[in-house]
């Protein structure tokens, strides 16, 4: 009997305190002995990361230094409270720092109870990443969780203050890949950030303030963060340039630039300074990308035919609007075969892809129904000029018959006038 | 012929050249033109027998392009074929049945809905009647 | 007579319409002739140019559609397929404007020379609801095309309309058909435009030319009872009429074809407006006034104040024969010719304003 109380009163114990510590954990926020403590310290490396908390997404769960950092957040003590028992890491080496987040954001169970749809699989892959295969083998100088989301104001992706918003990424990535001096001794460039702020991409993201263009993440992936293989370059940049990506596999250039260990899309079109293409990239000049690689035979020929039908077409929308333009300055109705002649521009849109298969023979095939479609404009620009003329012509025809009525008008009024006043001064 | 004699015939056959002048135009006007219709932004897209199920096309409404499409279960839907991110115009993908940008691989589902890719928004979605043989498509 | 065809023809129509009567009054009809003669040409000239205005406006009536989706393409439709369409769209709407500016001529003429003392009186009336008549013909036409200048220039103006005092809210829903400006609005316009102005505005000119036939031409004060030279109104004056017109047409002829009118972009009510809206240039120096008003003037809104004033304005413009009272003595009245020019020079600066601005 006795023993039987023991054990009833030492599981009441055992589970209370389980009760207390998972209770104090929970509402660390009004219990809290840490914050309560370290806010107050001397010490600013032991007191700002306190402060920092107030903005930091774990916060606003109810989630607080003991719900990382282990320890019992209701003891006072420093002993107590700082205690290795009771699970507490001070601040983690870097080679833990994935565990250490990982300790909760690999845990799905935990995080659904946050929110559903978050991933739980970033601490996994980190580990497939370069980072983190430098950081194993003892180079402490690699990119943990903490390097791009910070630690204690960590503020959601979505959030415009985040160092991972999409539109700080590159300053976040940058401030170790563009200090020359931090990656002393890597094999990589440091170039990268200048590169990408000239790019397309960059422009886009930041003057159109398009979200969904790419940043350093979008192809070198954020937690698994490793360069695209030359033969998967194409793959990374088909993501959204799908069309582009099906034309280059199906295309003479594939087998040819895999073989020769030369990344597809990159060869061409840079990776970090992706420019906005032009057609001059294009063609047998030596400003054109396929020269340098072409100088005769078939590949040679094949350039200069495409970028012969690619101005072709561009010369001809140029020559219909043009005579559209000038049928508009002289007041003529237009717009109607101004909305035609758009429908080419969208074809030379879609030949300047169809370019990435390297094959005259297609791209013919989206040139012609763009040709077709200028020559239409361009003929109806051509009757508008005319009607114009016509116009004109009708205009000081129809002005000399007035002209010709005012002046008979003008003649017979004075006549009539006349006779009236000799009527008058032969009766006087 | 006296100066007098002159002058009417001037003045009448002046002021009856320029009320031809007026009168030929006039006419001109009253009579209908080649192309009877205006534009509308009531369209007739197409007849009733000329998409098969899964298939679309696409069709000038106001000064803008407009997809009408036929589901593979049988509903004809009508969008504007202006995609919502830099205003390509989509096309439909059957082999996906999904409506498709080429510019940047930007997905709509067949109720118009943007599922993937850059697109921001829904393509803008326009009423569609059956009337006897055609199709009609007007703004809602 | 010699028995012409012409003659037994006139003939004919003269012993079942009673031509001979009317033929007499336009032979017998004597114009003064003096130093402000030539003001007399501008009823002539309005006349044929509202003329011009009726003609052209049942010729677009032929293929114009009163509805938002389709009144933008319909005009779109004349200016571009309809034969010598955009020559009469045109003319219609330059001529709308050379009509306004002539009324306005026509209107500070009489007013100037007191055309309107005894018994002249009821004609100046009438000439002024015509006047008020013309205005919305012109503000109700603007916004046929459905464009963007005129959906807003109308939101706009219809939004004034608002302001006015105790019925501004029923003005405003009458107006617009409704709380906003939607296609009810223009089927409404349609309806003023081609129904019920013209008729107000037959049954005015019908009031005015026969009051002006009745009273004879006026002449100005000082000459009053002197015997002065005259001319013939058939066929001298009239002579002269035909060639003021035949000018304002080739004038008309040559900005239709050199200037035609703008189509613009269809209207989308959901776009927002546009900058630089403004109205026609008859209507810029009220609008002008409205924009210089300050929010408030003492108790009153700013807009209240400018609106009662113009209406005030109105007013007292219907009914200046009556305020007059010195013409009737034959005497000057410095203070309503200062009071004209006031309202003339105050008229051309805010038209100026409201451009330059």
């Amino acid at each position: 009997m006795k023993d039987c109380l023991k054990l009833v009163l030492a599981w009441a114990f055992f589970s209370l305190v389980a009760e207390a510590t998972v209770f104090a954990r929970q509402a660390s926020t009004a219990t809290d002995t840490c914050v309560g403590c370290h806010k107050d310290l001397a010490e600013s490396r032991l007191s700002l990361p306190v402060l920092a908390t107030a903005n930091d997404v774990h916060t606003g769960r109810g989630l607080s230094c003991a719900s990382c950092h282990g320890g019992d957040a209701s003891e006072t003590d420093k002993k107590r409270s700082m205690n290795l028992a009771k699970g507490f890491v001070g601040k983690p080496a870097a080679g833990g720092v994935a565990g250490f987040c990982g300790k909760c954001h690999s845990n799905a169970t935990f995080i659904k109870s946050f929110n559903p749809s978050l991933r739980v699989d970033q601490e996994l892959e980190y580990r497939t990443s370069v980072h983190s295969r430098r950081l194993a083998e003892g180079d402490t100088r690699a990119a943990t969780c903490i390097s791009c989301h910070g630690h204690h104001d960590i503020r959601a992706v979505k959030d415009t203050n985040s160092r991972v918003h999409p539109l700080r990424v590159v300053e976040t990535c940058g401030r170790c890949h563009v200090d020359a001096e931090y990656m002393k001794g890597y094999k990589i460039p440091t170039d990268q950030l200048p590169k990408y702020m000239s790019s397309v991409h960059a422009e886009t993201l930041y003057k159109k303030l398009d979200l969904s263009a790419p940043t350093c993440n979008d192809c070198h992936g954020n937690h698994g963060a490793a360069p695209p293989g030359a033969a998967s370059v194409s793959n990374v940049c088909g993501t959204c340039h799908a069309r582009q990506s099906e034309l280059f596999q199906k295309s003479p250039h594939k087998p040819v630039f895999d073989g020769l260990g030369i990344g597809e899309c990159l060869a061409c079109h840079n990776n970090h300074d992706t420019t906005h293409p032009t057609d001059a990239m294009l063609g047998n000049d030596k400003a054109a990308v396929c020269t340098t690689c072409h100088s005769d035979g078939a590949g040679f020929s094949a350039a200069g035919n495409m970028r012969l039908a690619i101005s072709r077409l561009v010369e001809e929308i140029g020559s219909a609007d043009e005579i559209l333009d000038r049928g508009t300055r002289l007041g003529m109705e237009v717009s109607r075969i101004k909305f035609d002649l758009n429908q080419a521009r969208n074809h030379l849109v879609d030949a300047r892809v169809v370019v990435h298969g390297f094959s005259p023979d297609l791209l013919d095939t989206a040139i012609k129904p763009g040709i077709e479609i200028t020559r239409k404009a361009r003929q109806q620009g051509i009757e508008a000029l005319e009607e114009a003329g016509f116009r004109r012509k009708g205009l000081a025809l129809a002005l000399i018959v007035i002209g010709l009525a005012v002046l008979a008008t003008y003649l017979k009024v004075r006549d009539i006038e006349k006779a009236e006043r000799r009527a008058i001064i032969e009766t006087q | 012929m006296n100066r007098r004699t002159v002058l009417n015939y001037f003045l009448g056959s002046s002021i009856g050249a320029t009320i031809s002048a007026i009168v030929y135009p006039v006419i001109q006007f009253l009579i209908p033109p080649v192309v009877s219709e205006a534009a509308q932004s009531n369209v007739v897209a197409a007849t009733a027998n000329e998409l098969p199920p899964g298939t679309a096309k696409i069709f000038k409404f106001g000064s803008s392009p407009g997809l009408l499409l036929r589901t593979p279960t049988g509903d004809v839907r009508a969008f504007s074929a202006v995609c919502t991110h830099l205003n390509c115009t989509v096309q439909y993908r059957a082999d996906l049945e999904h409506i498709w940008c080429a510019c940047h691989d930007g997905h709509y589902d067949i109720n118009g809905k943007n599922i993937s890719g850059p697109p921001p928004r829904p393509l803008e979605q326009y009423e569609v009647n059956v009337r006897g043989d055609d199709i009609i498509v007007s703004k809602g | 007579m010699s028995s012409t065809p012409a003659n037994s023809l006139w003939d004919w129509f003269d012993k079942r319409l009673g031509l001979d009567a009317v033929s007499h009054l336009a032979r017998e009809k004597e114009v003064p002739v003096h130093r402000h003669t030539i003001w007399y040409y501008f009823g002539g000239m309005t006349l044929f140019l509202f003329a011009i205005q009726a003609v052209t406006g049942i010729l677009l009536l032929l293929y114009y559609r009163p509805s938002a989706e389709n009144a933008f393409e319909s005009v779109q439709f004349i200016m571009a397929e309809v034969r010598f369409g955009w020559l009469i769209r045109s003319v219609h709407s330059w001529s709308a404007n050379v009509v306004i500016g002539v009324l306005f001529i026509h209107l500070f003429s009489v007013f100037f020379l007191r055309a309107y003392r005894r018994p002249r009186e009821l004609t100046w009336i009438s000439g002024v609801l015509l006047f008020f008549t013309t205005l919305a013909f012109g503000f109700s036409g603007y916004l046929l095309p459905w464009n963007t200048m005129s959906f807003f220039a109308t939101k706009v103006g219809t939004e004034v309309a608002g302001v006015v005092p105790v019925i501004g809210h029923f003005l405003l829903r009458f107006f617009r058909g409704g709380d906003e400006v939607t296609g009810a609005t223009l089927t409404r316009f349609f309806g003023f435009h081609v129904a019920i102005l013209p008729a107000a505005a037959m049954a005015l000119v019908g009031l005015h030319l026969l009051l002006v036939q009745r009273h004879g031409m006026s002449v100005p004060l000082r000459d009053e009872g002197r015997s002065m030279k005259t001319m013939k109104f058939m066929p001298n004056f009239f002579l002269r009429d035909l060639m003021g017109w035949l000018i304002a047409l080739g004038i008309l002829a040559a900005l239709s074809a050199l200037f035609p009118w703008e189509l613009g972009e269809k209207a989308d009510p959901f776009a927002p407006a546009p900058a630089g809206i403004r109205p026609e240039w008859y209507f810029m120096f009220m609008f002008q006034t409205l924009k210089l008003m300050p929010a408030r003037l003492g108790p009153i809104e700013g807009e209240v104040f400018a609106i009662s004033a113009f209406g005030l304005a109105g007013v007292l413009l219907l009914v200046v024969p009556f305020l007059d009272r010195a013409a009737n003595r034959n005497q000057p009245n410095s203070f309503l010719k200062f009071a004209g020019c006031i309202a003339v020079i105050y008229i051309l600066v805010m038209t100026l304003l409201g451009y330059r601005g």
